[in-house]
């Protein structure tokens, strides 16, 4: 687009790079890199203050697709080159893309420890439930029992659950989308964005060669609106079909019950509240599981708390002044004579 | 007596406060204008059982008017607070040498745990030597008892007598430590009449006594004029990449993990955010590595600092900055390995982990800094590379030189040399991989530039774009490129040059940080009228480009080096056609002039 001497807004197709996307036909990384390019235009982002850092998956090809500043760096540890990227330049708008492999096994250091820091980037993370690249090896979040390239009799190990480690580790902003829905994708991409510290966007992505379908239940179209609460800050947790299921607590539990029986009305449902600081309901949000729970998407937790890069800041700014020069740093205290 | 120069050691438990003593006395007589060499010795633990050799630690000081270039050998004056202290230390005493030892702490539990047989001072075995046992600890007591402190707190101050009786003996006036008492403990003005009371008891004390032994005076050194101060290797690291980054003027970065001896380096770093500097204490040494890489793409001068088993952890990552071509100065503070080894000892035995320890063809610049001070100078020279040439520098230096400490002149900014960022602001010409015709150096673009977007990785990317790419002639041009613009590095650093005039028998060949030693024991060669030379490298990859032309000049050759030979393999692998001897020592302590001499002179006569 030219500009005609005016500010120029930027739209989606403008952060494409001019190479070409090598995922499987079918991936559902496609939407999701639809998906961060809408929400770049929506943000009114400009290419060369925005820089995608990854690691090393299909996922971490990311870096390659779009025009803005990109660097795709080693296996694990993207979140540890993005936190060098925005310490050094905080006017930078930094995202990282990760897999589950790159960010919960390998990285898991990095992952955790970004988040207690609360650096302010967005972390994306494809979950897939497998190792893509390599070709088909259980992953850190794959379900018990799986059988896989590396794991033929079934694996023998439980899952991380993403929200519930990133929760744990101090996470104030954890959101959930599946790759499905482009729309939900674009907004919480958008909200990702505008909260200032590390926000975490789980994607339940779809690999479609080896380990096609895994999140079919909760995004299939006949069974999606009972089995995906799609939480919104300040509304009630209502989902289902009819929209007549909600969430209510019951004791230190919480509990899935139909408007309209038992004497439960609308207004008996939780009101979803991401602000709040305190973290037990996002935790039991962020730890449902089907059957008898429908999963948690949208922001779940969405908290102001201070960035490690502005306190950074902060700090050497409070420290100006203690010498005019490094002269005369070097001049200071026991310094002595020969003639 | 008058003395060229005097090594004294200090040794005591832990927690006796010997590097403290040490670092004063050090300071006192580099006011002096002495020239001054130290070398801590401490055991990793912190405080290992008092009163067991383990739990011993030393500080040692050459001090001298000319021809300190380490901390010698042999004490000429062995400081003892207790049995443990003696028996860590006895063997390695000349005839003659001055024990200071505190009477008080020879009982017979503490005697028996130092592993004597017998009291030393009734075995006859202190014989060979001149012992001022001073009653310390009683003394120390009675001198502060009408100042009402507990008793731990009386104890503490049994370094400062010990202190005292030094001063007295070198003559040394007591006005500067006094002070340092008053700025120390401002907030506790008991405790600093306390160590105020207790050194000046000790000098006291040394002049009641003098019949024992005369004393001490050595004349200031002779220097360069200009303005000095005392630095360690560490700190003199830290200034000199604050001096680069000024310099380069695009900020500082330090991504770290703490790892002995390496910390102090970062510790100083800490004090200086009134510079700007952005501190990253990072979560591994992994994570240290890759934030400063991730803030070299930004733009920063970013630098990592580490020891042997840090380095180990950083490899992929050194490999990432090799690809990407980014500047990074990565310190290695060598100490003892494999493993965790002797953390808190000295040897130069990563050499080739530096040269090599990487997957694939990763060629990165190689450089070592010689002493203390000189650490200033060689940290801006890491930094200088890492820019002009975008590529990750490693510069090692070691603990005996980190921790050591001697008088640097302090130079200023604008006598520093330039660093040329390389900049492009010429869109149309510009790739992310396009280089510089003579040096085959790319430009460094900092995002936030409008229109140079760009994307780099590990994977091999494309000559010139940068952009991924598999073909096998690709590969092969891009390897050959990288390593093309390593050896011309070569074009912009100097000659090596080497000492000793006339000589042509035996080229003795240093590197890093035993330099020091090493000159010390060819001057007292050369002085006695031997045919020998001395060479020290502090550029390892690439070589300065007269390093043949020198080695081919003499008869025979010896690398001397705290390792197995790495240093002579390497050079054995550039020059095939050479014959390499080898002096080494591996046991975590840096070289003794004695048996550099011995070994030098066996040379000379076996031709």
């Amino acid at each position: 687009m030219e500009n005609l001497g005016g500010t120029c807004a930027l739209v989606a197709k403008d952060f494409e790079s001019d190479q070409a996307i090598k995922w499987c036909p079918g991936c559902g990384d496609y939407v999701i890199i639809k998906a961060v390019q809408k929400a770049l235009a929506d943000l009114g982002l400009s290419k060369e203050e925005t820089v995608f850092v990854a690691g090393i998956g299909c996922s971490s090809r990311f870096p390659y697709y779009m025009d803005t500043y990109g660097f795709h760096t080693i296996h694990g540890r993207g979140a540890a080159v993005a936190t060098g990227v925005k310490i050094a330049n905080p006017k930078l708008s930094v995202w990282l893309a990760s897999g589950d492999g790159d960010s919960m096994a390998i990285g898991g250091n990095h992952f955790i420890h970004s988040i207690r820091r609360n650096v302010d980037m967005n972390v994306i993370l494809f979950n897939n439930e497998i190792y893509g690249l390599t070709k088909g090896q259980y992953s850190p979040t794959s379900k018990r029992g799986i059988v896989t390239k590396s794991s033929p009799h079934g694996t023998i190990e439980d899952p991380f659950s993403p929200g519930e480690l990133a929760l744990g580790s101090g996470s104030n902003f954890f959101a959930r989308v599946p790759d499905s829905n482009i729309k939900l994708l674009t907004e919480v991409f958008v909200a990702s964005e505008k909260h200032r510290g590390l926000s975490l966007v789980e994607v339940l992505q779809n690999c479609v060669i080896f380990n096609d379908k895994v999140h079919e239940h909760i995004t299939s179209k006949e069974t999606r609106d009972d089995n995906q609460l799609i939480l919104q800050h300040g509304e009630a947790m209502i989902f289902g079909k009819e929209k007549n299921k909600g969430l209510v607590l019951d004791g230190l539990s919480l509990k899935v019950v139909t408007i309209g029986e038992n004497g439960v009305s609308e207004s008996d449902i939780l009101v979803h509240d991401a602000t709040t600081e305190n973290k037990t309901l996002h935790i039991m949000l962020a730890s449902m599981k089907g059957p008898d729970f429908p999963i948690a998407m949208g922001v779940i937790r969405n908290v102001a708390a201070p960035t490690y890069d502005n306190s950074l800041h902060e700090q050497i700014k409070s420290q100006a002044g203690k010498f005019s020069s490094l002269d005369e740093m070097f001049m200071s205290g026991n310094v002595f004579e020969v003639k | 007596m008058n003395k060229e120069s005097v090594v004294i050691k200090f040794a005591g438990d832990s927690g006796d406060g010997m590097q403290l003593a040490g670092s004063l006395f050090t300071d006192a007589r580099a006011m002096w204008g002495n020239q001054i060499a130290t070398f801590p010795d401490y055991p990793s633990e912190i405080r290992a059982p008092a009163g067991t050799v383990a739990g011993i630690s030393g500080f040692q000081i050459n001090i001298g008017s000319k021809g300190v270039n380490s901390p010698g050998d042999a004490p000429d004056v062995l400081v003892a607070m207790n049995p443990a202290a003696l028996k860590a230390n006895i063997h390695n005493l000349p005839p003659a040498c001055t024990i200071i030892t505190d009477r008080d702490a020879f009982t017979k539990n503490s005697i028996e745990k130092a592993g004597f047989k017998t009291d030393p001072f009734e075995d006859n075995s202190l014989s060979d030597f001149k012992v001022i046992a001073a009653p310390i600890t009683s003394l120390t007591k009675k001198s502060l008892a009408h100042l009402g402190l507990d008793n731990k707190s009386i104890m503490r101050c049994k370094n400062m007598f010990t202190l005292g009786i030094l001063y007295w003996l070198f003559g040394e006036p007591l006005d500067q430590t006094l002070a340092f008492f008053d700025h120390k403990f401002k907030k506790d003005p008991t405790i600093a009449e306390a160590n105020k009371i207790a050194l000046q008891t000790g000098c006291n004390y040394g002049e009641n006594v003098d019949a024992v032994v005369s004393s001490m005076t050595i004349a200031p050194a002779k220097k360069t004029p200009g303005t000095y101060r005392n630095i360690t290797g560490n700190q003199a690291t830290a200034w000199g990449l604050l001096a680069a980054a000024e310099k380069v003027g695009r900020g500082l970065f330090l991504g770290t993990y703490p790892i002995t001896p390496a910390t102090d380096i970062f510790h100083e770093l800490t004090k200086h955010k009134w510079n700007g500097i952005k501190i990253f204490q990072a979560e591994d040494e992994i994570a240290g590595i890759c934030s400063a890489i991730g803030a070299s793409f930004a733009g920063n001068l970013a630098v990592t600092t580490t020891s042997g088993p840090g380095m180990a952890l950083k490899t992929e990552a050194i490999g990432l900055a090799v690809m990407t071509e980014l500047p990074l100065v990565i310190v290695n503070v060598q100490r003892g390995g494999p493993s965790t080894g002797l953390p808190t000892k000295t040897e130069q035995s990563d050499l080739q982990q530096a040269l090599y320890g990487r997957n694939g063809e990763s060629p990165l610049v190689v450089i070592s800094a010689s002493t203390p001070a000189d650490c200033f100078d060689w940290a801006f020279e890491a930094a200088r590379i890492a820019v002009e040439h975008m590529t990750p520098v490693i510069l090692l230096t070691e603990s005996y030189i980190a921790n050591g400490a001697e008088p640097m002149k302090i130079q200023k900014m604008a006598d520093l040399p330039k660093i040329d960022v390389p900049n492009e602001s010429d869109r149309e010409n510009w790739a992310p991989y396009k280089r510089d015709a003579e040096t085959l150096v790319r430009k460094w673009i900092e995002p936030g530039t409008k229109d140079f977007q760009h994307r780099i990785g590990g994977l091999e990317g494309e000559d010139v774009t940068g952009n991924v790419s598999y073909v096998p002639e690709n590969h092969g041009k891009m390897i050959k490129l990288r390593a093309d613009k390593i050896k011309r590095v070569a074009d912009r650093i100097p000659l090596q040059r080497y000492k000793g005039k006339n000589a042509d028998d035996l080229l003795v060949v240093g590197w890093g940080g035993q330099f020091g030693i090493v000159l010390g024991a060819v001057l007292r060669l050369q002085e006695e009228g031997k045919n020998i030379a001395f060479t020290s490298f502090n550029y390892i990859h690439p070589l300065p480009k007269n390093t043949e032309e020198i080695f081919s000049k003499f008869k025979q050759i010896v690398v001397c080096e705290l390792n197995n030979g790495q240093f002579a393999n390497y050079l054995r692998g550039q020059f095939p056609h050479i014959k390499f001897k080898q002096y080494n020592r591996v046991e975590g302590l840096p070289f003794k002039i004695k048996d550099l001499k011995a070994k030098f002179n066996e040379l000379l006569e076996s031709k």
